[in-house]
């Protein structure tokens, strides 16, 4: 497990600029669904006012590397944007969790349970 | 029952991708409810949040490469875009919003090539979204410091006395690299010289393609 | 190259959200343009108003940042740095 600091250089993990890696990975994937509607949450609640560019940056860099390799970006992005909300007060913990749960118990997919 | 998701919509009128069909995740599951929460609160509506996903769709490498075209074809235009490209692309009607746009001008001596160490800042108002291979360690750690490989890899071979320019974009600016225009296309049209300009020729990773024989 | 202004970015090494990328910290770079002002992101991510500050694209010879392990040592380097990250500074001797 990497750190998200450097106990010795004090370099944060996110900030990649010259490291050694392997080849640039070329395959790409079509956005689904989902990934579109956390990119147009992202976009409408900071232009609210809800947050800004760097908070979402700033808790995605918290998440530490394990979250870069397990998680795919729009995974990244929706806890990023959770948790900016959050912050802000915009809904509580509590609300969100009852939601969550609510919307688990609709179906066993994503087009079942978003019910839209 | 098999699924054929090809005339298969969802409610919004997206289709379905096909691995959407795997079991619910916990992020999905956070989307559906952080939207539906926003949504009670006030603080979008679905409609607003369609409206969003379409414009987002409606955005492709075809504006920078209508940007590009007529930097190649009108030269008060090229002037007013390498002096201040925010306002001259506004005028054609992309809007960069509170970031500033630069571009980046190819020459027979000197490539440039974009990249975002820190994160994966891109000019999606012109390019639509963002590859994944612009957002993964390998791009964003290597490219600054052997962007020659980088381009190899991507197939681009660069004249020796070529000079190679990287730019990390750090801050408020975002970036477009006017490639440079290909051999044979005097007499064409901007619609044109528009489809010879890759998304990858104006993130830098690519060339301008050549007129087919 | 007489014309030029030299800044150094500080060495400095903080926690927390900072858009000063570590490979450049501490480097001599030349001010290729200056921008802004910008409110300065590290109040911003943190929910607070950000403080209005210069932004100065720098450019760095691949040589000076990565010294002898440089592919192509003339390339250049380009990033927008926030001026309280930067120092005035003498050019860089060559490598």
């Amino acid at each position: 497990m990497t750190d998200i600091q450097n106990t010795q250089t004090g370099r944060r993990w996110h900030d990649m600029g010259g490291d050694a890696a392997g080849p640039v990975p070329t395959q790409q994937h079509d956005f689904s669904l989902w990934e579109k509607r956390v990119d147009a949450l992202m976009i409408i609640a900071s232009a609210h006012g809800h947050f800004t560019v760097d908070g979402l940056r700033r808790v995605l860099e918290d998440m530490g590397p394990d979250a870069f390799e397990t998680m795919t970006y729009y995974e990244r992005w929706i806890a990023s944007v959770n948790q900016n909300l959050i912050e802000a007060g915009v809904y509580t913990t509590s609300e969100l969790a009852q939601r969550m749960t609510a919307v688990a118990a609709r179906g066993a997919t994503y087009g079942e349970a978003a019910s839209d | 029952m098999p699924h054929d998701h090809h005339d298969h919509l969802s409610p919004s009128g997206h289709p379905y991708r096909p691995d959407d069909d795997h079991p619910l995740t916990y992020w999905q599951q956070m989307e559906i409810a952080v939207r539906e929460l926003l949504i009670e609160k006030g603080v979008t509506t679905a409609q607003d949040i369609n409206a969003q996903i379409d414009a987002m769709d409606a955005r492709t490498p075809a504006n920078g490469a209508a940007v590009v075209a007529r930097a190649w074809t009108d030269p008060a235009f090229r002037t007013a875009l390498l002096e201040d490209a925010s306002t001259a692309t506004r005028e054609m009607g992309f809007d960069i919003g509170p970031m500033r746009l630069i571009a980046l001008e190819n020459t027979a001596d000197v490539h440039n090539i974009v990249v975002c160490t820190l994160c994966s800042c891109y000019p999606r108002n012109l390019l639509g979204l963002p590859p994944d291979w612009y957002k993964s360690r390998a791009y964003r750690s290597r490219t600054v410091k052997e962007p020659r490989k980088i381009l190899a890899e991507f197939g681009v071979t660069l004249p020796e006395n070529t000079t190679v320019r990287v730019h990390d974009s750090t801050a408020d600016m975002r970036y477009i690299v006017i490639p440079h225009r290909p051999a044979g296309t005097d007499d064409w049209t901007a619609d044109a010289l528009g489809a010879l300009v890759t998304r990858d020729s104006m993130i830098g990773t690519g060339l301008a393609k050549l007129p087919s024989a | 190259m007489t014309d030029r202004t030299y800044m150094r970015v500080r060495h400095d090494m903080p926690p927390g959200h900072v858009r000063t990328p570590a490979y450049l910290r501490g480097k001599i770079g030349w001010v290729e343009r200056t921008l802004g002002p910008f409110p300065n992101p590290e109040q911003l991510a943190y929910r607070h108003a950000g403080q209005p500050l210069p932004l100065m694209r720098l450019r760095f010879t691949m040589a000076e940042v990565w010294g002898n392990a440089a592919d192509g040592h003339q390339d250049t380097i380009d990033a927008e740095i926030y001026s309280h990250w930067l120092e005035p500074a003498d050019a860089p001797h060559a490598p």
